[in-house]
């Protein structure tokens, strides 16, 4: 019984060190957005604020930084909904069309994941530019859908294989088209795959920064992680105002994964469990 | 010629419009930039003037560039340090997690938050820890008496690259611990029972049940970690920008610096076709190495 207590005991200590490597250097960020700079530089980093000012975060909006959280909400949005369309048409080719090239396509579409995007960005820099649609908010989604197309292919042709395929086989005998067929009976079922679709691409092109670095160039067109990168060049002197936008630009997902925990580590692991 | 009902009931003419935009979208932003890329290479060429011919010349440049080559080894160091502190960590993390035990999912849900930070704010939470006069790290060394570690963590060329890894580390422990935990828990219970009765004890049960049956997991997430540490940029881009001198300069980074803050396009496509071949190649022993893994 002794042995067993012990052994818990060293379980939570090792439990509780992780937690204050993990947790500290969130603690750190969200206590010193609350001091004012010169108290910042008065006090020792990890002594609470003498009072809860909320005056970094209104400096911090009125930069202009709320402008970001929309422009990353447009650009996301928007790319997903093309993402879950597209990739959901070619896993139904891949899946139940019998074409002959079903394997090489399949394959062709995961190879995608091997290419470094940084190897990509001159190109598309160059392409973005003679389409006119270089320091455009729209000029981010083509590569955004393009760089989540093979997981997403990856995670609904899996899915799409799993389903019976009685459940067509009324449909064709009746004649219906094949794209009815995919949007009467495969997109409902494949629900619950597109969901994970949704938050894998969410979460991981809510944190993309190379392309809008790259094409993007004035501050009203500026996503989330290209604002904080450009607010901290800015400010970077003034440590808490710089530390109140960082806190401001994780909220959004942090606030998402309260309410929906078990979803959003489901998908963000998606492309990894399934690999 | 076929009419439109003909056409509609043609398999390939179906399958091929289904694949459209996909393939559309793939190949004008992810394929074909290659070997545009390749083209770019052989090039002089500031992005926006004309380019003029240079042959080989930006490769022979490349093969005797000590600066691209040190990026290289610091992505491949950053596979070596990645693999040796990421899998240990997690997987020791998620054998913690899945043991029945007060509060496992509380633990879990505080560990996973670092996933969700972006590359760039994990970047400048560092490097407000780092800070050498406001930093926590060094306060909290100065605190408990350790002044004589205290130092320029980002700014000494010989520890950037070690001090820039760490939040690397931070950020995707989570995640790998999360793909353990899911695999732990499909082991099945009868297996740990039939060690207990053979008298193993949590070590033994841990290195002659857990262990062998997570083989494959840890491989795919070697794969995995493998192929990502050539793809890192943003975090380093913002922590360090590569500095000091280079120090903590990785492939990504230094084509970036080349093409986009000096405007050496052609170079910089050198570079992005270099690091295609690189990720290629290892992309491809490695697939193949976990592959013949799973079949034995």
């Amino acid at each position: 019984m002794m042995i067993n207590k012990l052994k818990q005991l060293v379980i939570y200590l090792f439990l509780l060190i992780w937690l204050l490597i993990t947790g500290y250097p969130l603690v750190f960020l969200v206590q010193n957005s609350f001091k004012i700079r010169m108290e910042f530089f008065r006090n020792p980093v990890w002594s609470l604020p003498e009072s809860f000012t909320f005056q970094n975060y209104i400096e911090v909006m009125e930069s202009g930084f709320y402008m970001y959280f929309i422009n990353s909400i447009i650009v996301c949005f928007i790319s997903v909904a093309i993402i879950i369309i597209v990739s959901a048409l070619a896993s139904y080719a891949i899946s139940r069309i019998d074409f002959k090239f079903n394997k090489i396509v399949y394959i062709l579409f995961l190879a995608g994941m091997m290419i470094p995007i940084h190897s990509t960005l001159i190109p598309i820099y160059k392409l973005t530019l003679s389409m006119g649609l270089y320091d455009r908010l729209s000029a981010l989604i083509g590569p955004y859908v393009a760089f989540s197309l093979p997981i997403s292919v990856f995670i609904l042709t899996g899915f799409i294989n799993d389903i019976p395929y009685e459940l067509e086989e009324a449909a064709i005998i009746d004649g219906a088209s094949r794209f009815r067929i995919f949007r009467d009976i495969i997109l409902p079922l494949v629900k619950p795959a597109i969901a994970t679709v949704a938050i894998y691409n969410l979460t991981l092109l809510w944190n993309q920064f190379a392309y809008a670095l790259v094409l993007t160039s004035s501050p009203s067109k500026r996503i989330l992680t290209l604002g904080l990168f450009e607010f901290q060049g800015q400010h970077g002197i003034n440590i808490p105002l710089t530390l109140t936008a960082l806190f401001l630009s994780v909220l959004p997902l942090i606030l998402l994964y309260v309410f929906l925990q078990e979803h959003i580590i489901k998908g963000m692991t998606a492309g990894a469990l399934k690999g | 010629m076929m009419n439109k009902k003909e056409l509609m009931n043609n398999k390939y003419f179906i399958a091929a419009l289904f694949l459209l935009p996909a393939v559309i979208f793939s190949l004008v932003y992810l394929i074909i930039p290659i070997p545009l890329s390749t083209y770019y290479s052989f090039f002089k060429w500031d992005g926006i003037g004309a380019m003029e011919f240079l042959g080989l010349e930006n490769w022979s440049k490349l093969l005797s560039d000590p600066i691209f080559w040190s990026s290289m080894a610091n992505n491949f160091k950053l596979v070596l340090i990645s693999l040796v502190v990421q899998i240990p960590i997690a997987l020791f993390l998620a054998v913690l997690l899945t043991r029945k035990i007060k509060g496992a999912n509380f633990f879990k849900t505080i560990f996973f938050v670092p996933m969700l930070l972006s590359s760039i704010a994990v970047a400048f939470l560092w490097r407000y820890m780092y800070d050498p006069t406001f930093g926590l790290i060094n306060g909290f060394l100065n605190l408990v008496g350790l002044e004589q570690l205290t130092r320029s963590w980002l700014g000494d060329s010989n520890i950037a690259f070690y001090s820039a890894s760490a939040p690397i580390q931070w950020r995707f422990i989570p995640l790998y611990m999360i793909i353990f935990m899911a695999a732990i828990s499909n082991i099945p219970k009868q297996l740990y029972e039939a060690a207990e009765i053979d008298g193993a004890n949590n070590w033994q049960s841990f290195f002659y049940v857990t262990l062998p049956m997570l083989r494959s997991t840890v491989v795919n997430a070697s794969v995995l970690i493998i192929v990502g540490s050539l793809k890192y940029f943003a975090m380093i881009f913002a922590l360090t920008g590569g500095g000091p001198n280079h120090a903590s300069e990785l492939m990504a980074t230094y084509l970036y610096t080349k093409s986009f803050t000096e405007m050496n396009m052609g170079y910089g496509s050198t570079i992005s076709v270099a690091l295609f071949l690189v990720a290629l190649i290892v992309s491809v022993v490695f697939l193949n190495f976990s592959k013949k893994d799973v079949r034995n």
